[in-house]
């Protein structure tokens, strides 16, 4: 825990991570998944260098953000978070009220360049949590539980408004992790699920036509194979005809004839499976794991309840995006407009992970000596 | 606990903290295994399955080819047509062995062994699922054979298509062009998107020019296809629009004669409507197939004809450029009219060559003996050069020029075909600019003189030379020269003519001089001592016309110039232009004959059977 005393220490590189405040066993995992996502979106968009370029800018400014997150002080985070909830939850009100309409909502501001408030969400309500919840004592008295969920759910309230029903299930899913490891008594927990199942019809009420076209069809793909089951029918085909070592790198026959929807942006793992078979997709999930696993080692050896919460529900958030994705490619959950986390092409999703990341790193290298006693 | 007064204990949160990871990570296991479950199921358990549904992707969106427009003639009769062929095409990813499959084909005959290398190539080019054309145009017999066997040979297929037939072949070659692959340089140009599955684009000519009328637009069907790709049935067809029909302004008697008539030697005919600049006959010759340059040429074929001599490639009549020697006689004796430098009765003594004033040099006459006393009239009908080298020094080159260039010479006519060369009417300020060397810019009195008989530096097209004729036939009025008669629907059989498009007319003042220059073309095949008199005689209709001998090099003072002396490359060109009937023409014609020595005994006579062909046709109303 005194890495900052080994100053003139180590290799150029060596020096650099530090000075940076960089992790280097995270930043390895994230650079791996960016490599095999530039290999696999090479293919997905059918060789094209004009969108291998639009997405190297996305990546250089998305690495840029993680840079700059890291080397924020978790101090000032703390200090920060109500302010950029606010911001943020501002925002929000400003796109339902003037957004821009891409793909059936509204989920875009345009101040030049265009960016989703939503984004901004998926830091800054993990990061308020944890400040509330750093705040008093823990476990949470009901009140303070109270307080959490209302901060979940206005944003979350907002964003399906868009409506982006994808984005909104992750908020509530980071909120309630974050309320989880923050010691959220057991008879809450059974009390919020049961409350939950029951809300479920309501849900159902307010639901577009569309949305619940996507849950019916989860059910029963095949009542519209050419409508709404298409994209599930032909995803599992892709994956399912790739077999153990995959049809080979541009040589997947759904994704490059076109049956494939959506295939270098939300069904990108599908893309995966067909080309690079079961290997490919497993070593996948091992690289996600090692990063979420480091997530969670930097969450359980950061110095207070602040950083402790926040590591930990970013960490988690992390590993739920994945699994929402690749369970709705595989067909295991309705499709939910979900990128694959660091893979997908486009949106502003990728610079929000990294920056999530960046304050992961932040946190592991910012500790000092005496921190886990000062508070 | 007490819940009066709570404070912050670090050490249980932790614990807390710790537990609440612990039971997250345990969620997390979870939750990956029933992922990589899934997966295993997906890619292994189900992996047949999904593998065949993959194979044949139950719904195949392929793009159908538009149906190419029909080249006409203003009859209606067919110069290009579509003609289903069929292509032997082999889909890598469905082939078990290819080696074998190969070798298996070669044994049938339907690849020649040494054209393995080249089909293997071609198939590395190509995705391993995307189905590989490895021999176009099958015969009937190599169809029937294929067709017996095909149960051994899984991943290969015969697909037919329509390719593109010229029932005429060379005779319209240049006239038509030919279609071919469509390269890169073509891809710059077209919507890639109406051109998915088109195999064939325009080249040269009027497949060119009119490529986005002939080709039409792509459509796309939804193939219901099984595990091996076979088509099963259409479930939905967005249908192709066929090309636009192209009625061209030919007559295709007229050009076939045009063609006979030209058989064997390097030359060029075009004839014109001059009621409307229709281009009634476009012959180049020698020609090409176009059949088989639309069917494929080996580089090593096509080879043979770009080194060809004879260059059966170039199109003459387009871009052909040859100094027009007399023919432009009746327009420098029009210059001459209107600047009043000359009267019709004007006589000038021809005693076989001409003379500067304070110079020895003597320019020729075509007759040593000479014509003796001779005015305008004569002058064009027996072609006499002194006449004309005396015309030209009292009218001056600036006038001559502007005049010629009035009919449209030595520039480009618009014709609606690419790649139209312009030629060239000189003039001192040209010369000024063409030349480096200062010497060279000056512009010499002789050149006028020889400009006056269509030598020197002067540069025509046959098109140009048909587009003069037809303006003096119609008394100055211009129509822009057209290929194009009209559009036709291919479906509703509707017509959309094209109208003519008027010109800058020639005005020479006086309307009265027309008649002095038509009478002395009327001459060159009617009169008594016409230049041309012997293929004017017996002809039901009265011609009017004029020959033209343009030097392929010179010859030297005082020698005399012997044909037989000279390299058959090195003989005279022979040209000719004519119009008929004389009292109201509705054909105006130019011949050029590379070499061909003497205008009105070889370019003439092509001339008057190109006429006689085509009104003899036009009045039975055919």
């Amino acid at each position: 825990m005194s890495d900052g005393n080994r100053r003139d220490r180590g290799s150029v590189l060596a020096r650099f991570l530090r000075w940076a405040h960089l992790d280097p066993p995270l930043l390895a995992g994230t650079l791996a998944i960016l490599t095999f996502a530039t290999l696999v979106l090479y293919s997905a968009t059918g060789q094209s260098l004009g969108a291998m370029q639009a997405h190297a800018g996305k990546v250089a400014v998305a690495l840029g953000a993680m840079l700059v997150a890291a080397r924020v002080d978790p101090t000032w985070m703390r200090r920060g978070a109500p302010w950029l909830y606010v911001v943020g939850l501002g925002l929000l009100g400003l796109v339902l009220v003037t957004g821009d309409i891409a793909k059936g909502g509204q989920r875009w501001l345009d101040f030049g360049i265009r960016f989703q408030p939503a984004e901004i969400m998926k830091l800054a309500v993990p990061m308020t949590l944890a400040r509330l919840l750093h705040d008093r004592p823990l476990p949470p008295s009901l009140l303070l539980v109270i307080a959490c969920f209302v901060m979940v759910m206005v944003p979350a309230g907002l964003i399906a408004l868009q409506p982006d029903l994808g984005t909104a299930v992750l908020i509530v899913l980071t909120g309630v992790t974050a309320i989880f490891l923050g010691g959220l008594g057991w008879r809450y927990i059974v009390g919020g699920i049961t409350l939950a199942l029951a809300a479920l019809p309501a849900l159902w009420m307010v639901m577009h036509d569309y949305q619940r076209k996507r849950v019916l069809t989860l059910l029963d793909p095949d009542s519209d194979p050419l409508g709404a089951g298409y994209h599930i029918i032909q995803s599992k085909i892709a994956i399912g005809s790739g077999g153990f070592f995959g049809k080979g790198w541009l040589n997947g026959s759904q994704g490059q004839l076109e049956f494939l929807p959506e295939r270098s942006t939300d069904f990108i793992f599908a893309v995966i499976g067909e080309e690079w078979g079961l290997m490919g997709a497993v070593a996948l999930v091992g690289l996600y794991l090692f990063v979420v696993g480091r997530g969670l080692y930097i969450a359980v050896t950061a110095p207070d309840t602040f950083t402790r919460l926040l590591a930990g529900s970013l960490s988690i958030t992390f590993f739920f995006y994945v699994f929402v994705n690749s369970a709705m490619v595989t067909g295991l959950l309705p499709v939910v407009g979900v990128p694959l986390p660091l893979v997908s092409m486009g949106g502003t999703s990728m610079v929000t992970l990294l920056a999530g990341f960046g304050i992961l790193m932040s946190i592991q290298t910012h500790r000092r000596l005496g921190d886990a006693v000062r508070r | 606990m007490a819940r009066a007064v709570r404070i912050k204990d670090h050490w249980a949160e932790q614990r807390l903290f710790v537990t609440r990871l612990v039971i997250a990570g345990i969620f997390i296991a979870v939750l990956t295994t029933v992922m990589l479950t899934r997966l295993v199921e997906l890619q292994l358990v189900q992996y047949d399955f999904y593998s065949a549904q993959s194979q044949g992707n139950r719904i195949r969106l392929q793009p159908v080819p538009p149906t190419r427009g029909l080249i006409l003639d203003r009859h209606g009769r067919v110069l290009a047509e579509n003609q289903a062929s069929f292509d032997l095409e082999l889909t890598p990813e469905q082939v078990p062995d290819l080696d074998d499959t190969l070798d298996r084909l070669v044994g049938l005959g339907l690849l020649g062994a040494e054209q393995l290398p080249e089909v293997r190539a071609e198939i590395g080019r190509h995705r391993r699922f995307d189905a590989v054309a490895v021999r176009t145009r099958l015969g009937d017999e190599d169809v029937a054979r294929f067709a017996v066997n095909r149960p051994f040979f899984e991943g290969v297929e015969i697909r037919p298509r329509l390719s593109r037939r010229y029932p005429y072949g060379p005779a319209l070659a240049h006239a038509l062009g030919y279609v071919g692959g469509i390269s890169a340089a073509d891809l710059q140009e077209i919507d890639a998107v109406a051109y998915a599955g088109t195999q064939a684009i325009g080249k040269v000519s009027v497949e060119r020019a009119f490529e986005p009328d002939l080709h039409g637009q792509s459509g796309q069907e939804q193939v219901v296809v099984n595990a091996r790709g076979r088509s099963l049935y259409t479930l939905d067809r967005a249908g192709a629009r066929p090309g636009e029909d192209v009625v061209l302004a030919l007559d295709l008697d007229a050009q076939l004669a045009a063609w006979d008539a030209l058989a064997g030697r390097r030359g060029a005919a075009v004839a014109i409507d001059p009621a409307t600049g229709e281009v009634l006959v476009f012959v180049s010759t020698p020609a090409y197939d176009p059949n088989v340059i639309s069917a494929g040429l080996s580089r090593k074929a096509y080879a043979t004809l770009q080194e060809d001599i004879d260059k059966p490639l170039f199109n003459r009549a387009l871009r052909g450029t040859y100094p027009p020697g007399s023919t432009i006689k009746p327009i420098v004796a029009l210059a001459a009219l209107q600047a009043g430098t000359m009267t019709p009765q004007d006589r000038v003594w021809c005693g076989g060559s001409y003379s500067l004033p304070g110079s020895s040099h003597r320019y020729r006459d075509w007759k040593p003996e000479g014509h003796g006393s001779i005015d305008m009239q004569g002058g064009i009908e027996q072609s006499c050069d002194v006449y004309f080298y005396s015309v030209a020094r009292e009218l001056g080159i600036q006038r001559m020029a502007d005049v010629l260039k009035g009919f449209g010479l030595g520039a480009v006519t618009g014709l609606d075909m690419p790649g139209e060369k312009g030629g060239l009417v000189p003039s001192p300020a040209w010369k000024r600019t063409a030349f480096r060397n200062p010497g060279n810019q000056v512009w010499f009195p002789g050149e006028t003189l020889i400009t006056g008989i269509g030598q020197g530096y002067m540069l025509v097209t046959p098109l140009q030379l048909a587009h003069a004729a037809a303006a003096i036939a119609r008394r100055g009025v211009r129509f822009q020269p057209t290929m194009l008669h009209a559009t036709r629907d291919p479906i509703s059989g509707k017509m959309h003519p094209v109208e003519p498009a008027p010109l800058p007319a020639v005005d020479i003042g006086d309307p009265r001089h027309w008649d002095t220059i038509v009478a002395g073309m009327h001459g060159v095949m009617h009169g008594a001592r016409g230049t041309a008199r012997a293929v004017g005689m017996g002809a039901a209709f009265q011609m009017a016309g004029k020959s033209g001998t343009a030097q392929v090099f010179t010859v030297a003072q005082n020698q005399k110039y012997r044909a037989a002396d000279v390299a058959e490359r090195m003989r005279d060109h022979a040209l000719f232009i004519a119009f008929a009937p004389l009292e109201e023409p509705r054909i105006a014609v130019a011949v050029v004959v590379e070499n061909g020595e003497s205008g009105s005994k070889v370019a003439a006579p092509i001339a008057r059977r190109v006429m006689e062909t085509y009104l003899r046709t036009a009045a039975g109303g055919a």
